[in-house]
């Protein structure tokens, strides 16, 4: 049978589409491809609402283990920067799948223009640092963090997506108080992060030496991605970035891992007290360079003082005789 | 960690992908005839109409050279023990056929060919006339490349054998009017603007069963383009690569 282009890419698309027949959502269109396989607009016909649809395109039993473990690992994240599942199963063709919250909004490396300012970069990026310090609290790796992986919302929120890649680090919680560092036990097999093509999975640029090697991971390897999202964020900002800020994003993309920031908590307040003006851990200064920055935060004050010096030697030196 | 569970809102049968593991390059390198014919009857069924129009438009190649061209492609396929070479982590086997395609038309002295297949006797049964046809039906821009070329056309003859498929399965089982939806919505034209409600008053049934029948018909769609894919290619990971090439899906 000879098929016309345009019947072609309808086929094309029927193929992709979910199966969601005798299911309670209904198919609206196609929002993305994902890692691995389509996130599609869905509506829920049960609550009236319209909500995304994830699915992967293959029975293949450890994709499914591998999408439920991410439906179960975002199911634990309560928190508002990270999107809220709904629902998870098996549709009638036997692909996997989930439901969540539609987020809408634009992704970070979709946003970010030279008409935002410094300030206000940094103020998304402090959010990007709550929930996926919020994650590791709770034991949780993201490992693909990226800004096409960062949704901000209409009204500057901003939502960490697509936890294809997160991992549950050793043997569940990670205690937030004592600030310790878990890891993936290396007996692992999920700890060596490999397709079935012996590809390791995440994103170039994004990616912890240790993750690039296969190597057994902790929070370190998402601060690395951190850094490198803070980088993304300062690369072309007016006004450029200073030192302090680009020893911050080093610190945080260093190659030992043992000489980044502990956790993300200890990389947003480095750059907290970047904006504030105080001392950053990320770069030592000299007397001269601590001095000029005390000078340059306690600005208005030192004005006064002057102002007030200069009044009083005027006065003096105009006073009758 | 757990496979999903059937206990869900939506449930159904699981495993309804194709899980068969058969491949022409197995069949091709069989040593029992009937597996070789059979690797050849599936090949020649997808790539004849796509090695054609190839020919024909990249090559240039007048209606009677290209069919003679065509023939002999086929026949050297079998004869020179051509599949025996492709190596699946090397390249695809659409991209080796394509460039086995392009080696034949550079090289090959067509009366000496012709003489030794004894002359014009076809030993393929291809039907040249709608593929000449057909050829009048796409675009008249040039395609971007040769290998977009043959990829496209070959993605037609694949989906094209699907929905013969499909629709022989459906009489079969009953379901005629599953495949006749498919058709209306997927690839007759302006079927598309059809709402759910006026196709359920023209074919006399519930909009449910629009829904429903069409779901049907696209899954059943869906698992034979994805079983004739497996069919023809030569490892897993080539054949999710074909799928995500041609299906425009990943499934990795």
């Amino acid at each position: 049978m000879f098929l016309s282009d345009s019947a072609l890419e309808r086929l094309r698309v029927a193929a992709d589409a979910p199966d969601l027949a005798g299911t309670r959502y209904r198919l609206l269109g196609k929002l993305g491809q994902g890692g691995m396989g389509g996130v599609f607009r869905v509506e829920d016909s049960t609550l009236e609402r319209e909500v995304a649809l994830k699915v992967i395109n293959v029975a293949d039993p450890s994709l499914s283990a591998r999408l439920l473990q991410e439906a179960r690992v975002i199911a634990k994240l309560e928190h508002p920067g990270i999107v809220p599942v709904h629902d998870a199963g098996t549709l009638p063709d036997g692909r996997p799948y989930y439901t969540m919250k539609r987020v809408q909004g634009n992704r970070l490396d979709e946003l970010v223009n030279d008409s935002v300012g410094i300030a206000d970069r940094l103020r998304m990026f402090f959010r990007i640092c709550e929930p996926v310090a919020f994650a590791h609290a709770h034991g949780v790796l993201h490992r693909d963090l990226k800004p096409a992986n960062i949704m901000i919302g209409p009204f500057g929120e901003v939502l960490v997506m697509d936890w294809g890649l997160s991992k549950l680090l050793a043997e569940g919680i990670a205690s937030a108080d004592n600030g310790s560092v878990a890891e993936e036990r290396a007996a692992d097999p999920a700890a060596v992060v490999a397709t079935s093509h012996g590809s390791v999975l995440g994103t170039p640029g994004y990616m912890a030496p240790e993750q690039r090697n296969g190597e057994t991971v902790n929070q370190r390897a998402d601060v690395y991605a951190l850094g490198s999202i803070l980088e993304f964020l300062l690369q072309d900002a007016q006004p450029r970035g200073p030192a302090r800020l680009a020893a911050i994003c080093r610190k945080a993309k260093a190659e030992d891992r043992d000489v980044r920031y502990a956790s993300v908590a200890d990389l947003a307040d480095d750059v907290a007290h970047f904006v504030d003006g105080l001392p950053v851990s990320a770069y030592p200064e000299s007397v001269f360079g601590r001095a000029w920055r005390w000078i340059a935060r306690n600005r208005t004050w030192i004005l006064l003082l002057l102002a007030y010096i200069v009044v009083r030697a005027l006065l003096i030196f105009f006073r009758p005789r | 960690m757990q496979a999903l569970s059937e206990d869900t809102g939506i449930g159904g049968a699981r495993h309804q992908f194709p899980q068969t593991r058969w491949s022409v390059i197995e069949g091709a390198r069989s040593s029992q005839p009937e597996q070789r014919q059979r690797a050849l009857d599936v090949l020649v069924s997808a790539y004849w109409k796509p090695v054609y129009k190839y020919i024909r438009l990249h090559w240039g190649k007048p209606n009677e050279e290209a069919k003679d061209l065509t023939q002999d492609f086929f026949t050297r396929l079998i004869e020179k023990n051509l599949l025996d070479r492709f190596d699946p982590a090397k390249a695809r086997l659409r991209t080796y056929l394509r460039v086995c395609v392009d080696g034949l038309v550079m090289n090959t002295d067509k009366a000496m060919q012709r003489q030794k297949r004894g002359g014009d006797v076809a030993i393929l049964s291809l039907d040249f006339v709608s593929a000449e046809g057909e050829l009048l039906e796409l675009p008249i821009a040039a395609p971007a490349g040769p290998e977009e070329f043959f990829t496209k056309e070959f993605a037609r003859s694949l989906f094209g054998l699907a929905v013969d498929r499909l629709r022989n399965e459906c009489a079969t089982k009953g379901k005629s009017l599953h495949f006749q939806l498919l058709e209306l919505y997927d690839i007759d034209e302006g079927g598309k603007q059809l709402t759910y409600e006026e196709v359920s008053m023209r074919f006399g049934i519930k909009p449910t069963d629009v829904t429903n029948y069409l779901a049907y018909a696209r899954r059943e769609f869906r698992r034979i383009v994805l079983e004739e894919l497996r069919a023809m290619t030569g490892s897993e990971d080539e054949f999710q690569r074909e799928a995500q090439t041609l299906l425009g899906v990943r499934l990795s």
